[in-house]
């Protein structure tokens, strides 16, 4: 039986509070509506059961405290760090917290999301809110059975105190406390006060990770459940002509093959009958659309950087006057490749089509989109779609896209059976969502050797830079400042990948500030420090970056890696600010027969408060190497449309004798926290391509580096 | 279908299977073991890394006819209580990111050790080298090893 309050729309309506007729006291919340400044809910609250609510708090008649996270998790630790939030405003012992991932709710809620490196920063503010005020109304219910005032109570992880020595439990109280009025101010704790966050605490999945506990979309079945392997067309802008799938029907286990759209399901008892009865099927191709190729899309872009059809994204002053007048003008043109995701777990899915309801089960960083989509796709209502997240094998930006999902529910529909659909490695890596292929070309004017302009020009394939991009560093440092964009439409499908674009702009950039200061005869740490002196105090609200947080982490990786001093090593240097986040480093390299091999990284990041130390620094580590990893290795090409690698033979990913140790270092800071999935990685290609130009006198242009330095590339 | 007597973490099983079948697959959908992970298929990431007789073997290229009459033992028997000194490790460092590639690279690492108690960092670079991790925990991997090998 559930007893509501009557609560009005405010800052705080996403809350609502029941007890539970099993004991206990529940305290729901919309993290997305919560997490979303300037958003009302859709509908009135106070009319939805606790079911409505796609995250809640539940504290038990011992004390015990469930939180269950609505986000999914991709690795970035947001299962973790997003209860810890509400955990210490609640006020309770970590050690008391069982934290569960809650389903979507596609009824009322739009937005659940894991992308962008926003889910602390957003998080913050409510979820430290719902704990606080949860923590209130426990205060509040003590405070009336001792009849004292609730100013004069005290809590301690999970204990109620009074001046007059008394004690409760909040699970002596939640019964009380779940039929009071929801308080609408709350008072926060005072940072020096926090006990959880700012500790190391583990992930909260680890014990089921280390003794390998079915937790991803892959571990997923169900009775009955069909395993389908998918041939789809094996060059882009192919269509299906024909195809005889009399062998893979002899196949052992194989059940069904069935035809959806261009593409050919074949279903089977187990994985490998199904992945064997696709091999086995003989199908015929018609090229639909232009076949392309990497040379292509070579000479393409650098057409549109040669031409004068742009986009002007920012302008400053006078690009054009400036270089007009000035003494040298540097230029350089950036090149980066197509790259897969290559999630550990290949992308997956289970759908369940039946006449009255969806199934959805997997891993998915957009599970109400995708969920909508499928609807639409099916023409059915909304209503009528689950969708249970999974724990997820990486993300990286793949799995914002659900067409494996809706590939299951098609298949599933067709065959009026649960299936699973299950890419192979192949299938993963030759039908992605690629990161694009995109040259810059970047130009600098200098006079009276001063730096006077600044022209930066992108040519991307499907889509360019996005936002606020054009006006990260060094806009608002230079007085003639210009950004221009192109882009050519392919038919190879491209999207998110870990920090989109900036990825592979940031240390594009990055290498051309380290010509730039030795065209200029200046000290590459001070021609930044001074162009960020200039953008102090400015009224750009376009500009989001703190040239103080930037010369925070310069100064500070400058130090912990000694740079320009470490004997015996080339040192490389790169700053950057992307996803809010500010972030200097240093890489370390030596040279080994000619290769140079990157031997440590330092990193000085400015994050605001680090909410979970242990966490964070996964993240950055992370980051780091992944960067590293795809600027030196990561390519993949394409011929007549096909993709050239499709499994690990034949595509490089950073493995542990590549990996430098990376030693990060957090700035102290008592603001607001923001991301880390994402900002570490941009800039460290440069930093090793800047490492590498000091050790070889070879500048880098082109990724990934290994590939274009004389040495021999590397697989495995 | 032809059957197979697999002994796997102890506790013998008949499995109806294609002869060419990879050990991961009936590991998975047969026996419903999912610790052990798919990959890349083709011995080149080692999330699908389990123990043959005690030796580190790739279960994706492995056929279940050739692992009949073998001792396997995957990440859910490595230890009864998830307390095996590598897992412990892995735990008090806190590895995992994603966690997808890491029963691959626990069952690696204790093969390992049980070879060289006490390897040197380069040792552990070097024998961790086959596994990939996409999260990039290879700084997490390499510390763990050595504080398992000082369990």
């Amino acid at each position: 039986m559930k007893t509501s309050n009557k609560i009005s729309f405010s800052r705080r309506s996403f809350l609502q509070t029941s007890a539970l007729a099993s004991g206990g006291m529940l305290v729901g919340f919309n993290l997305f509506t919560a997490c979303k400044e300037d958003v009302k809910p859709p509908i009135d609250l106070s009319l939805l059961d606790y079911n409505d609510f796609n995250a809640f708090i539940k504290i038990s008649d011992e004390g015990k405290v469930t939180i269950f996270a609505p986000n999914p998790e991709i690795g970035q630790g947001v299962k973790t760090s997003m209860p810890m939030l509400i955990a210490e405003e609640l006020d309770v012992a970590w050690e008391d917290v069982h934290v569960v991932q809650g389903k979507l709710d596609t009824k009322n809620y739009t937005r659940q999301v894991a992308g962008g490196s926003q889910s602390l920063r957003q998080g913050w503010e409510p979820l430290r809110q719902t704990g606080a005020t949860a923590r209130q109304m426990l205060v509040n219910a003590a405070a009336a059975k001792w009849g004292v005032s609730a100013s004069e109570c005290k809590t301690n992880k999970g204990i109620i105190t009074n001046a007059n020595g008394d004690k409760l439990g909040y699970g002596e109280v939640v019964k009380e406390a779940a039929l009071l009025e929801v308080p609408e101010d709350v008072t926060l704790k005072d940072p020096k006060d926090f006990h959880i966050i700012g500790q190391d605490i583990s992930n909260v999945d680890i014990d089921e990770i280390v003794t390998g506990k079915p937790l991803f979309g892959l571990d997923y079945k169900q009775e009955g459940m069909q395993y389908a392997s998918v041939l789809r067309p094996p060059a882009f802008g192919q269509k299906l002509e024909s195809f005889d799938d009399t062998n893979t029907r002899a196949v052992n286990g194989v059940n069904d093959v069935i035809k959806f759209g261009d593409k050919i399901a074949v279903l089977a008892n187990s994985t490998w009958a199904a992945m064997k009865g696709k091999k086995a099927l003989k199908a015929n191709w018609t090229q639909d659309s232009k076949a392309e190729s990497t040379a292509f899309h070579d000479e393409t872009l650098l057409g549109l950087l040669n031409g004068d059809k742009f986009d002007t994204r920012r302008k400053d002053g006078d690009v054009k006057k400036a270089f007009a007048e000035a003494d040298q003008v540097l230029e350089r043109t950036y090149e980066t490749p197509f790259v897969p995701h290559n999630c550990m777990e290949p992308m997956n899915f289970f759908a369940n089509v039946t006449t009255d309801k969806i199934e959805l089960v997997g891993p998915i960083q957009t599970p109400a989109g995708t969920a909508g989509q499928v609807a639409r796709m099916l023409g059915r209502d909304a209503s009528e779609v689950t969708l249970e997240m999974t724990r997820m094998g990486g993300g990286f930006g793949r799995r914002l896209y659900g067409d494996f999902a809706l590939e299951a529910a098609e298949v599933s529909h067709l065959a009026k059976k649960p299936v699973k659909v299950v890419f192979s490695r192949e299938d993963d890596m030759t039908d992605g969502i690629y990161r694009p292929a995109i040259k810059y070309r970047i130009a600098a004017s200098i006079k009276d050797g001063k730096l006077t302009g600044y022209h930066l020009k992108e040519a991307a394939i499907n889509s360019n830079m996005y936002g606020l991009i054009p006006n990260f560093f060094p806009a608002g440092a230079i007085e003639n400042y210009q950004v221009d964009t192109a882009n050519y439409k392919s038919n190879i499908t491209t999207g998110a990948w870990r920090a989109p674009y900036t990825n592979v702009l940031a240390s594009c950039e990055q290498s051309f500030f380290d010509e730039l200061a030795e065209a200029m005869g200046v000290d590459r740490i001070k021609l930044h420090m001074d162009l960020l002196d200039k953008v102090k105090g400015t009224t750009d609200e376009r500009i989001q970056y703190s040239p103080e947080r930037l010369q925070g982490v310069i100064r500070k990786v400058v130090k912990e890696s000694n740079y320009g001093k470490e004997n015996g090593v080339y040192q490389g240097f790169a700053v950057y600010y992307c996803h809010n986040t500010h972030v200097a480093e240093v890489a370390d390299i030596v040279m080994d027969n000619d290769v140079p091999v990157v031997k440590k990284v330092t990193v000085a990041v400015d994050c605001g408060i680090v909410v979970n130390p242990l966490g964070a620094k996964n993240q950055v580590v992370g980051g780091v190497i992944d960067g590293i990893g795809h600027a030196m290795y990561g390519e993949l090409t394409f011929n007549d449309g096909i993709p050239q690698s499709n499994n690990y033979n034949s595509y490089q990913l950073i493995r542990m004798l590549q990996t430098p140790q990376v030693d990060v270092h957090f700035m102290d800071s008592d603001i607001a926290p923001t991301g880390l999935g994402e900002p570490t990685l941009p800039p460290v290609g440069g930093a090793v391509a800047n490492a590498i130009y000091k050790a070889t006198g070879k500048r880098l242009t082109k990724m990934p580096y290994m590939n274009n330095m004389d040495v021999e590339p590397v697989v495995g | 279908m032809p059957t197979f007597q697999l002994k796997v973490n102890g506790v013998s099983h008949s499995v109806e299977a294609d002869a060419d079948t990879p050990l991961l697959w009936v590991l998975r959908d047969n026996l419903d073991l999912v610790g052990t992970k798919y990959g890349c298929g083709i011995a080149q990431c080692g999330s699908c890394t389990v123990h043959v007789n005690g030796n580190a073997t790739r279960s994706c290229t492995t056929t279940v006819a050739n692992a009949q009459g073998m001792e396997i033992t995957t990440i859910e028997g490595l230890s009864e209580n998830g307390d095996h000194p590598v897992q412990e490790a892995w735990k008090e460092i806190d590895v995992p990111q994603c966690g997808y590639c890491q029963s691959g690279q626990i069952m690696t690492a204790s093969a390992f050790l049980e070879n060289n108690s006490n390897p040197s960092r380069e040792e552990i670079r070097s024998a961790m080298h086959g596994n990939i991790c996409r999260c990039a925990s290879y700084n997490s991997i390499e510390k763990a090893v050595e504080v398992a090998s000082k369990k």
